[in-house]
């Protein structure tokens, strides 16, 4: 199969300007652009075809080679008719951008920037979780003394600290707070804070 | 006569409703009875199709007595007439969807009489991109579906859905360009476009030729089936569209990509050359896809990601190329078409009921309306692949097939499907505990229409917007019927998933369709690879 030279490079500088046009932002030169791949694509199909020859379906008695392919060009003419629908088309979305906001250029999606600035923590998800999440207090637990137990029996590793050697503690969110403490806590008013030794609850 | 002598008129039926309903462009309730018929029509042919290749054989007709290689055929086997009454099922639900919405609004007068035209040419479109036995018919099914998708996408010319259009158009035109170059290289390769001939003449092609082919026909398919990395564009545009627009786009037009693709796989070049990157790329798409879901706050953009995700569990099947791959994934398809669709409308009532798709302003929707929350939870789950439904089948079925092969790549893709499945349950239920479990003063930024009591719990009509019913009955009724046909995936799941393994095995074989399209004489290669008989 031989193959006309001239096409060939007419196609290459198509899809070249074409490829060009695509990658701006201005919507005419994308739609330009499209326009020029679709050409250049039609050409291709052209090519396909072999050499120019006599017109198809000429005569029963003509060499089989001597004719032209007539495939490629009813291919084309479908290719040409759906790249003018898609251009009328293209044509009306860029008159619209130009009536809705005055420019001719591919806009950002907003939607992705904000999802893009939203910081990677989520307040609902991933805030730590407060110790005290019940909403019965927890002097409920100590007054009975359920849940009140001698830190004697248990076995706390708290060698730094001597004050809660003597004292009752409660298990509360995880903690083990001084009984003491956990009372004062829910006293309307009171300082429910002692700063420890390192400057935490004791 | 064979049966495939009807094949023609799933694409002809709902263009001649096309004409019909725009004709009827000023009579709206004329316009939604036709289409709504002949849509119907369409469906009931397509069971009929279904029903008479259920238990194998392969049909082929052609159009306007041209014999193949040279006329264009249409080819009936069990994948293409699944494919068909699945997508009909689906876009009648989402046309009485819309019907009902138009009809619940009041669009008497706006723009979208349009729409019923529009749409109808969209299904034919789809119709014919299943049926289409030639390279270039596949290609004029596309187009004829892409251009319909133009104009629905861009529904009422609003400003956000131009902008969105805008990149849609560009890059499904820049796809469509490389498939006529991937059919302009083809033809000069080989002579023809058939696929059925092209089967046969492919394969004496040599290695570098053949790859090259293979590589910008599957480009261009990963365009619109929105493979990794060439998805970008799908959570763009996809969420600004109308609800049941979104809906059927969700569901069909990916799944039309997928289609060519395993036709491409599995008729034009079996064998196993390009199934390492095909199962890298399926690998990335169900992970990059879940990750960039679990990002969004917006229930559409969300869903757009889960869709890319899912894509990659269909890749993944399609690049074993064992009988139990790709007999899941059609299976898959077939499913993830259904469940897709579903979950969008809902999202459109949520969006309706709630007054918004965004989870940081929805909430205590489980209160208001239950049906709602079980509308929702179905297919979500399904989605997920909680156990019993047919997304777990689904997903069960290609991890099977996964081990299966046994090589390490399949391995990592078995590990990244559950991996992705899990991570779809964690983005569907932060939907569910935020939209639907919480409390409306716990949202972040609270709907005042949320917080007011509501007057009427079902149909209640929206404060300040007086004679705005909230969930008409049309809307929650079409979306109940897809959340039940995606039920009924997973209660006949034996038979469908036999037909599905079947239609995988008649393809991988190729000797029915070559045979039906060009004659029984017709010798049929032997596979260089052998990929079929894993």
């Amino acid at each position: 199969m031989s193959v006309n030279l001239t096409l060939l490079t007419v196609m290459g500088a198509l899809y070249a300007c074409g490829i060009y046009l695509i990658l701006e932002r201005s919507l005419t030169r994308v739609l330009l652009g499209l326009m020029l791949l679709a050409n250049a694509t039609n050409l291709l199909i052209l090519a396909t075809g072999g050499y120019a020859g006599l017109a198809p379906f000429f005569s029963k008695d003509t060499d089989p080679r001597a004719y032209n392919d007539p495939l490629p060009q009813a291919l084309i003419l479908t290719s040409i008719v759906i790249s003018f629908a898609v251009t009328a088309f293209m044509l009306g979305i860029i008159y619209r951008t130009w009536v809705l906001a005055r420019q001719d250029e591919i806009q950002d999606d907003v939607e992705d920037r904000r999802v893009a600035e939203t910081p990677s923590f989520d307040a609902e998800d991933d805030a730590v979780i407060p110790a005290e999440t019940s909403e019965f207090p927890l002097t409920m637990l100590g007054s009975d003394g359920a849940g009140v137990t001698d830190s004697s029996d248990t076995d706390l590793a708290d060698s730094d600290s001597a004050a809660t050697d003597s004292a009752a503690t409660v298990k509360a969110g995880g903690k083990t707070i001084l009984a003491e403490d956990a009372a004062l806590e829910e006293k309307p008013g009171s300082a429910n804070v002692h700063p420890g030794p390192e400057g935490g609850v004791k | 006569m064979n049966i495939a002598s009807f094949a023609p008129l799933a694409v002809v039926l709902p263009i001649l409703g096309a004409a019909l309903t725009f004709l009827l462009i000023r009579h709206s309730h004329a316009q939604r009875a036709v289409s709504i018929a002949l849509l119907s029509l369409t469906l009931l042919l397509e069971c009929w199709l279904l029903a008479s290749v259920w238990s194998g054989g392969t049909e082929a007709v052609n159009i306007g007595g041209w014999l193949p290689p040279w006329g264009i055929v249409l080819v009936v086997d069990q994948f293409s007439s699944l494919m068909l009454v699945v997508s009909s099922a689906v876009s009648l639900a989402v046309l009485v969807y819309a019907t009902g919405q138009g009809m619940a609004d009041g669009d008497q007068d706006a723009p979208v009489s349009i729409f019923h035209p529009t749409y109808l040419i969209l299904v034919a479109g789809v119709s014919n991109a299943f049926l289409s036995g030639d390279l270039f018919n596949l290609y004029v099914g596309f187009e004829i579906l892409l251009t319909a998708s133009y104009v629905l996408m861009t529904l009422g010319g609003t400003g956000p859905r131009i902008r969105a259009g805008v990149t849609y158009v560009v890059v499904s035109v820049v796809s469509s360009v490389l498939f006529l170059i991937a059919i302009a290289m083809i033809y000069g390769a080989t002579g023809t476009i058939n696929m059925a001939d092209l089967a046969i003449k492919l394969g004496e092609l040599d290695q570098g030729t053949k790859t090259l082919l293979h590589v910008m026909l599957l480009v261009a398919f990963g365009i619109k089936a929105a493979v990794f990395p060439l998805s970008f564009w799908l959570p763009d545009s996809y969420p600004t569209a109308p609800a049941p627009v979104t809906a059927v786009f969700a569901g069909l037009l990916t799944k039309v990509g997928v289609y060519a693709m395993v036709r491409t796989e599995t008729l034009l070049f079996p064998g196993d050359t390009l199934n390492a990157p095909l199962m890298v790329a399926a690998l990335l798409t169900m992970v990059v896809g879940i990750l960039g879901a679990l990002a969004q706050s917006d229930i559409k953009r969300l869903l757009s990601f889960t869709l890319v995700s899912h894509i990659g569990y269909m890749v993944f099947g399609l690049a074993l190329s064992s009988v139990a791959g790709l007999g899941a994934a059609v299976y898959y398809v077939a499913h993830h078409i259904t469940i897709q669709t579903s979950l969008f409308l809902v999202t459109g009532l949520i969006e309706r009921r709630g007054g918004s798709s965004s989870v940081d302003r929805l909430a205590g929707l489980a209160k208001l309306s239950p049906l709602l929350g079980l509308l929702f939870f179905v297919p979500a789950m399904n989605l997920a692949g909680i156990p019993p439904f047919s997304g777990f089948l689904g997903k069960l079925g290609l991890m099977q097939a996964g081990i299966g092969l046994g090589t390490p790549l399949a391995y990592a893709l078995v590990i990244g499907g559950t991996l992705t499945s899990l991570l779809t349950l964690l983005a569907v239920a932060r939907v569910w505990n935020r939209a639907f479990w919480r409390k409306p003063e716990d949202a972040e930024h609270p709907d005042p229409v949320l917080l007011a009591e509501a007057k009427d719990s079902a149909t209640g009509h929206r404060a300040g917007k007086a004679n705005v019913t909230l969930l008409p009955r049309t809307m929650v009724g079409s979306t109940l019927g897809l959340v039940v046909l995606g039920v009924a995936l997973t209660v006949f799941a034996g038979p469908l998933f036999e037909l599905a393994n079947h239609s995988a095995a008649v393809m991988l074989d190729r000797t029915a369709y070559i045979q039906s399209v060009l004659g029984g004489n017709a010798t049929v290669p032997e596979l260089a690879l052998g990929g079929g008989g894993k």
